[in-house]
Formats: C-alpha cells, sequence, structure tokens
C-alpha cells in the first residue's frame, strides 16, 4: 500500500499578530511548524503502513525552509520525503496549489501506484480545507472529507471504510481505492518519534522537485493560475452579548422575561 | 537497533552547546546537538546583546547572513536616585559600520539561525528532547539517556553547555544546587513599538541601537540592575538582582520591574508599547569560586553551566561562545589522540585559563562581594551624586567656588572623605 501525505508548513497562529491598520497577518518573525492536522495526517498512514506493509510519501509545496516541516514527518515514521519549490509556484491560490500537487502525484503515480491520499482538514493558515478536495477532483480519486476513523483498508478488493463528521452526526462511508482523506484531530494520538527515528530523519535526504521535475504549465502555477483576488480581510468585531439575571420565584421571573422581550426588536410585531 | 555512538554529544543548543557543536562539526567530528526547546532559541525568548568579535572567529562575516536587530552605537549608564539620575555614555555612529561591535537580537530567531549553521556543518540537531543523566562507565561519561523511547546515545565525549540550571552537572554531583549568592534573578520584558518611534525616541537611524543601563536606586539598593535595549520593533526591558537580596528584601521581581517601567525617565521610553513577553531566568553570577570543575573523563562544561558570566557586565553569551568553541576545539584534538581522558581535556583549562573568560573572572572575583558587602555603592552613592550635581546645575546666584564647597560640607555630612577614599580604593583593588 503506497499512501502519499500533503502536509504545508504554516505560522505558528497561536503566535501571530494582526496588523491593526491593515488587518492583515504579520507573519515576520513567527516561528513556523507543521500544519497541526497533517501532523494527524502522517500519523494515520504510518499506523496502516505498520498494519499492511508498503510506504509513506510526503510531499509539501513550499519555500526552502519547509524542509523542517518534512524532516518532522519523516521523524514519525515516513519514508520519503518531497520539497516541491519554485519560484513559479509563489502566489498560489487554491486552485494553483492543489494543480501543482496533483501534477506531482501524478508524476510518482508514472513509476508507482499511489492507493490514498491523506490531507490535513484545513490548513491553520488558510483556513479553507479546498486543497485536498480539489487534489482528490484533478486525480479522479474518491474524496472523504472530515474523517475521524479509518474502519478498514482493504488492498485485497481495493476498498476503504471512514466514518466522517457531518453536521448532524457520524456517517459511515465505504468506497473503492484509490481514495484521498482529509483528516480531523481526533483521528489519532501523534505519538512521540523514537530516538532512532529522529536520527533517520535528521540523516535522510530531502528531494527537491521544481516545475521542470513535474512538467507542470507555468500558466496554471503559482499567481498565473490563481483567480482568487483577496479584496478585504478583517477580524470580525466580538459579538455584542448582555447577561442579565431575574430574581424571584418562577412567575416573577417569567414575567419579568416577558416584559424584557417584548422592549427588544427580536419578537416586535409578535407581543403585546 | 544498534546503538548510536557519536564522536561528540552537545547538550543544549545555546549559544555553548551551538558554538561547540558548530566547532567540532567544521573540524570534521560526528556530532549530535540534543535541545529540549521545539527549536534552539524556542526557551529563550528574550532579546540581548551579543558581541561581534566573538561571532566572527565563529562565523567570518555572520552580519551579512545573521538575523541582527540594531548595531549599538551608544551605551549609557545611569546612576539613579529618586525621579533624578546622574548618567555617562559613549556615542559613536561609526559602530554601526561592518564589522558591528555589539548588537542586540532576539534569541529566539538568532538561536536558530545559529543552530542552521552548526547543521549547515553537519552537525544533527534533536529537538523536544531532553537529556535526564549522564551514562558513566568505568568513571568516565560514554553518554547521556534522554526522554525518547529508545533514548539512549553514546559518544567518546560530552559537551555539557544545559545552561544555568543544569540538570546533567547537578545529577551527575558536579556541583551542589547553586546557592542563592552564587545566581541572580532576571525578569525581561519585550514591550513592542513602532521602528520609527523607536528610532524617534533614542534619536537612532534605522539599524542602529542603544543599551541604557541603570543602577542605584532602581534595584532598591540590592546588588544588581536594569536595563533597557533596543529591537528593531520592539524594546527588551529588565532587571536581575542577586537571590540572595531578593529574598532577604521579601520584593517580587515582578512588582521590581513594573516600579522600574513606572520611573518618569523610563516611563516615557515605553510609552505606548505593548507587553509581547515576559520571563524570569537566572543569571549565574557565583563566578570561579562556585565553578564545578570544567572537565573530565569524556566530558566538557560549557557557558553558563559553569557559572561563566561576568557578573559586572552581565556578558554571558560571548563567555558562553570562547568556551563553546575552545571545547569544539579540544574535542577534535582528543580525537586526533584518540584520548578522551583528563589527560587530553585538561587543555580545555588551560585554554579557558589563557582566554579572557577565567581571566576576566579571576579578575572579578571579588567585585560582586565586595559590593554586595559595602552596599552604598549602590544606594548612598547615587544619593551623593545626585545631590552634587543637582547643587551644580542649580542656578541660585551662588558663586561656583560656594557651591563646590556646599556639597563637599554636604557629602562629608553622610560620609567621610577618608571612608570614601577607602571605599574606592577597596572597590580599585578588587577589580584589579
Ligand atoms: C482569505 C485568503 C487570502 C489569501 N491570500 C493569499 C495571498 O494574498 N497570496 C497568496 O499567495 N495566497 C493567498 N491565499 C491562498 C493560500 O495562502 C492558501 O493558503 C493555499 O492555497 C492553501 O490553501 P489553504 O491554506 O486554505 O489550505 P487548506 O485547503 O485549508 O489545506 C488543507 C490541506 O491541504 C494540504 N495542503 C494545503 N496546502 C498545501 C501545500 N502547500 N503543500 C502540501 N499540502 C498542502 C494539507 O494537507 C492541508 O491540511 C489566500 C487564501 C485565503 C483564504
Ligand atoms: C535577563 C538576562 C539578560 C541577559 N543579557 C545578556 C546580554 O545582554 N548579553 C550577554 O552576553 N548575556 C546576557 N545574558 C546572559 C546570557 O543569556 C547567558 O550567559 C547565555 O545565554 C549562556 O549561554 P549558554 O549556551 O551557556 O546557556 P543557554 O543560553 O541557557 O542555553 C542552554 C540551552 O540548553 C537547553 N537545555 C537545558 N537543559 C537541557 C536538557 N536537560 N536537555 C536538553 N536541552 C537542555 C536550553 O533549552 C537552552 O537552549 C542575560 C541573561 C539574562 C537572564
Amino acid at each position: 500500500m503506497h499512501a502519499v501525505v500533503l502536509i504545508k508548513q504554516v505560522p505558528d497562529t497561536t503566535e501571530v499578530r494582526i496588523d491593526p491598520k491593515t488587518n492583515t497577518m504579520i507573519r515576520a518573525g513567527v516561528p513556523s511548524i507543521l500544519n497541526p492536522y497533517d501532523a494527524n495526517a502522517v500519523e494515520e498512514a504510518v499506523r496502516w503502513r505498520e498494519r499492511l506493509g508498503g510506504k509513506v510519501t510526503v510531499i509539501t509545496m513550499g519555500p526552502p525552509q519547509a524542509k523542517e516541516a518534512l524532516r518532522k514527518c519523516l521523524s514519525f515514521g515516513a519514508d520519503r520525503a518531497i520539497l516541491l519549490t519554485d519560484r513559479a509556484f509563489a502566489g498560489a491560490d487554491t486552485l494553483a496549489t492543489s494543480y501543482a500537487l496533483a501534477t506531482t502525484i501524478q508524476k510518482i503515480m508514472e513509476t508507482e501506484p499511489v492507493d490514498l491520499v491523506f490531507c490535513g482538514r484545513q490548513a491553520i493558515d488558510g483556513d479553507t480545507g479546498q486543497v485536498g478536495p480539489g487534489v482528490a477532483r484533478r486525480l479522479g480519486f474518491e474524496q472523504l472529507t472530515y474523517v475521524i476513523k479509518v474502519d478498514e483498508i482493504d488492498p485485497e478488493k481495493g476498498e476503504i471504510q471512514v466514518r466522517r463528521v457531518v453536521e448532524d452526526g457520524i456517517e459511515v462511508v465505504r468506497t473503492k481505492l484509490p481514495a484521498l482523506l482529509t483528516v480531523e484531530k481526533e483521528i489519532n494520538e501523534v505519538r512521540y518519534a523514537t530516538m532512532p527515528d529522529l536520527l533517520r530523519a535528521a540523516r535522510q535526504e530531502i528531494e527537491v522537485w521544481t516545475k521542470d521535475t513535474i512538467g507542470a504549465d507555468p500558466n496554471q502555477c503559482g499567481l498565473k493560475g490563481s483567480p482568487t483576488v483577496v479584496s478585504k480581510s478583517f477580524v470580525p468585531s466580538p459579538p455584542d452579548r448582555h447577561l442579565q439575571l431575574f430574581e424571584g420565584d418562577v412567575a416573577a421571573q417569567a414575567a419579568a422575561l416577558a416584559e424584557k422581550l417584548s422592549h427588544l426588536d427580536v419578537f416586535a410585531g409578535r407581543l403585546g | 537497533m544498534a546503538e548510536e555512538k557519536f564522536d561528540v554529544i552537545v547538550v543544549g543548543a545555546g549559544p555553548a552547546g551551538t558554538a561547540a557543536a558548530l566547532t567540532a562539526a567544521k573540524a570534521g567530528l560526528d556530532v549530535v546537538v540534543v535541545e529540549r526547546g521545539d527549536y534552539p532559541g524556542a526557551k529563550n525568548v528574550m532579546g540581548g546583546v551579543l558581541y561581534a568579535d566573538m561571532m566572527s572567529s565563529l562565523i567570518p562575516e555572520f552580519w551579512k547572513n545573521a538575523p541582527l536587530e540594531r548595531r549599538i552605537i551608544e551605551q549609557r549608564y545611569f546612576l539613579v536616585h529618586g525621579e533624578s539620575a546622574v548618567s555617562i555614555g559613549y556615542r559613536n555612529p561609526q559602530y554601526a559600520n561592518d564589522p558591528p561591535n555589539n548588537f542586540t537580537v532576539l534569541r529566539a530567531k538568532f538561536d536558530k539561525w545559529f543552530a542552521e549553521q552548526a547543521e549547515a556543518a553537519g552537525a544533527f540537531i534533536i529537538t523536544e528532547t531532553v537529556a535526564r543523566e549522564l551514562i558513566r562507565e568505568n568513571g568516565k561519561v560514554i553518554g547521556i539517556r534522554t526522554d525518547r523511547e529508545e533514548g539512549d546515545l553514546y559518544a567518546d565525549v560530552v559537551i555539557i553547555a544545559d545552561g544555568v540550571n543544569s540538570l546533567l552537572a547537578k545529577q551527575a554531583g558536579f556541583h551542589p544546587e547553586w546557592k542563592p549568592d552564587q545566581v541572580a534573578l532576571a525578569v525581561k520584558e519585550i514591550i513592542a513599538l513602532p521602528k520609527e518611534v523607536i528610532e524617534d525616541r533614542f534619536n537612532i537611524e534605522s539599524g542602529q541601537g542603544v543599551t541604557y543601563e541603570f543602577f542605584g536606586q532602581v534595584t532598591n539598593g540590592m546588588v544588581g540592575n536594569a536595563f533597557v535595549y533596543t529591537n528593531n520593533e520592539s524594546l527588551s526591558v529588565g532587571l536581575g538582582v542577586m537571590l540572595a537580596d531578593l529574598v532577604k528584601s521579601g520584593l517580587h521581581p515582578y512588582d521590581l520591574l513594573d516600579e522600574f517601567k513606572s520611573h518618569p525617565m523610563v516611563a516615557a521610553l515605553l510609552k505606548g508599547g505593548e507587553t509581547k513577553e515576559y520571563m524570569a531566568h537566572l543569571i549565574p553570577e557565583g563566578g570561579v569560586d562556585a565553578m564545578p570543575p570544567l572537565y573530565g573523563n569524556g566530558f566538557m562544561i560549557c557557558g553558563d553551566a559553569a557559572q561563566m558570566v561576568n557578573a559586572l557586565t552581565r556578558e554571558g553569551s560571548n563567555m558562553a561562545m570562547e568556551s563553546g568553541r575552545i571545547a569544539g576545539e579540544v574535542a577534535k584534538l582528543a580525537k586526533d589522540r584518540n584520548d578522551f581522558s583528563v589527560n587530553t581535556l585538561s587543555e580545555y583549562q588551560r585554554r579557558l585559563e589563557k582566554s579572557f573568560v577565567l581571566q576576566d573572572l579571576h579578575q572579578f572575583r571579588n567585585t560582586t562581594k565586595y559590593l554586595e558587602h559595602n552596599q552604598h555603592f549602590l544606594s548612598l552613592y547615587p544619593e551623593l551624586a545626585d545631590m552634587a550635581l543637582h547643587e551644580f546645575f542649580l542656578v541660585d546666584g551662588a558663586s561656583k567656588r560656594e557651591k563646590i564647597r556646599r556639597i563637599m560640607d554636604r557629602v562629608k555630612q553622610k560620609r567621610s572623605l577618608w571612608r570614601i577614599g577607602r571605599d574606592f580604593y577597596g572597590l580599585y583593588k578588587n577589580m584589579k
């Protein structure tokens, strides 16, 4: 079983400041971390490799320092790491990001099959959750989003069964491989890497690929391939909440509440 | 899995550990660094002053790439009494040219960059890992036990650079718990201010910086000082006092810092700033008398872990780097001779004695103690200086001759000239 995990290096949002004038993130000086959901994605892929055998390949598209995040994934047990980096990819929105990542996976599939792709539920900086589905669509893979548990992977039949969170409950889905999963944090607990794993990760070569390695169409990459226009980004102001406690027995409390509500415009025209 | 054996294990990726790792890796040794922080510098969130001379000997022309904040063009000292202060300083814009002299850094960024240089030289840096104890065999240190699974690491020599709390050295019995008169407690804050405001307030250009050190009443007469350093878009503001004094006074360090920050002279510098981070940290100030053995069979101890701080000037990072560099060189020598016993590692002590590290520490051996036992240096003398200059600058029709007479009279009321003479001769003797 060959699993590819897509991971992203993100600014540690617990340390990000917002510029009050421009309302944009001040990224300078903020340490970068592995997107927390992606750590769970790697962990899940590694756990299934431990059960079924095979291989885990991690890929990120990003600047050279994203190697740090890849190394961390290697220490979690991934076998191979590819950094996709090129000036041509700069300024990519989710459309261009998913194009570059899908093209990379296709390149890998020229030499070996890919059965599963794991993504995080979303990146904590961009927060769109669109990259995974975008990649699945381009590859023609089944997509399973918001997965909290993988019940079974049956390589013989080429099937997978997962539980995913939907608005009003949990959905159990069974589908054909190859598939792409986006995972929630509760899917597993990331294990603390062992010393031998850390040393292996520190020693391992990280492959660096460019747009030419994957034969990408420059017009679909980076800024050129990104139709997204950010017109405004802002911090929502906290909602205006008031708390009022009514005293007295139940009847008195109810009367006071009704009186109060009648003065608010929430029930305008219905009461009194 | 076969046991991992390296030439050198370094514990701690602060200035000392990284300097050691860089030097040893450059010399071709197989080096692993173990650091408990998420990344080197993660635990050192604050700013401080570093010294170019030391850095250049490790990384020539480092200023071209290192994340420096501001190059110090002015160093000023304030002797505070009440709302007033006597100050002396030196300013020279030439200090901003290459190579810079002193510069401010934010350790979180700087330590990370510095460790990346060691990594580029071939050292492995293992983060988020705590070294728990030394592994010893037949009286020789042969490795460390970490908190990772299968976490034992082995090496010919272990360089202990785990900072002031040095768990490893303490646990191995190389030294007892520091006594309250061997460490100072420092509290620091990073206060964010726009770049332009800082440059306006401190009268500097982009890239230039200042350091202000405050003595006297800011520490309520305790041995210690306070400081304000300029970073690019923030100020490092802090205060450190001898732990023993602090305990005796019953004061809380944060209250002292708050008091310092609200001093009219300081408040004006910080106005409108927002506190981003704060922390408390110990500074080893016991000097040579508190030093653990610096080496033994299979190990060497560097930097704060070995009490290498000049208490008077708070220069710790450059002693850390120098001792780390020397330890790296001695590790290489030991490898060449294939002897990691005291016979070769004693060379570490010999080289330190020839360097400014042990020379300065010997020179200032008794100064802190002298100041501690003669607290009027930080209480009475600032008061006298304040009175004298106040009188001197006050325009009230008295002749200058008359003013000097008045000053001398009032000084003599507080302390006889003979005793003042003796105080300063004593201080001089203790610094010689
Ligand atoms: C409001 C807004 C403003 C933006 N502004 C800009 C801008 O000014 N300039 C600009 O260039 N872009 C901008 N972007 C887009 C860009 O920053 C996105 O972050 C990027 O396209 C990835 O989308 P995402 O972060 O939402 O990832 P998500 O879709 O939330 O990520 C889901 C998962 O996809 C995978 N994944 C995501 N990105 C990568 C990657 N690079 N490599 C490997 N795997 C990955 C991970 O598994 C991740 O967990 C903006 C996006 C938004 C929503
Ligand atoms: C408030 C304050 C201001 C200062 N200002 C200055 C200044 O302006 N200029 C100056 O030169 N010096 C200054 N110093 C002193 C200077 O910070 C220290 O002397 C210097 O950092 C010592 O370097 P080091 O490498 O020995 O120790 P540290 O910098 O303390 O590094 C030790 C490293 O070891 C790691 N570590 C500790 N234990 C373990 C373990 N068991 N396992 C793994 N890793 C471990 C720590 O996380 C840390 O990264 C100041 C100190 C303080 C507290």
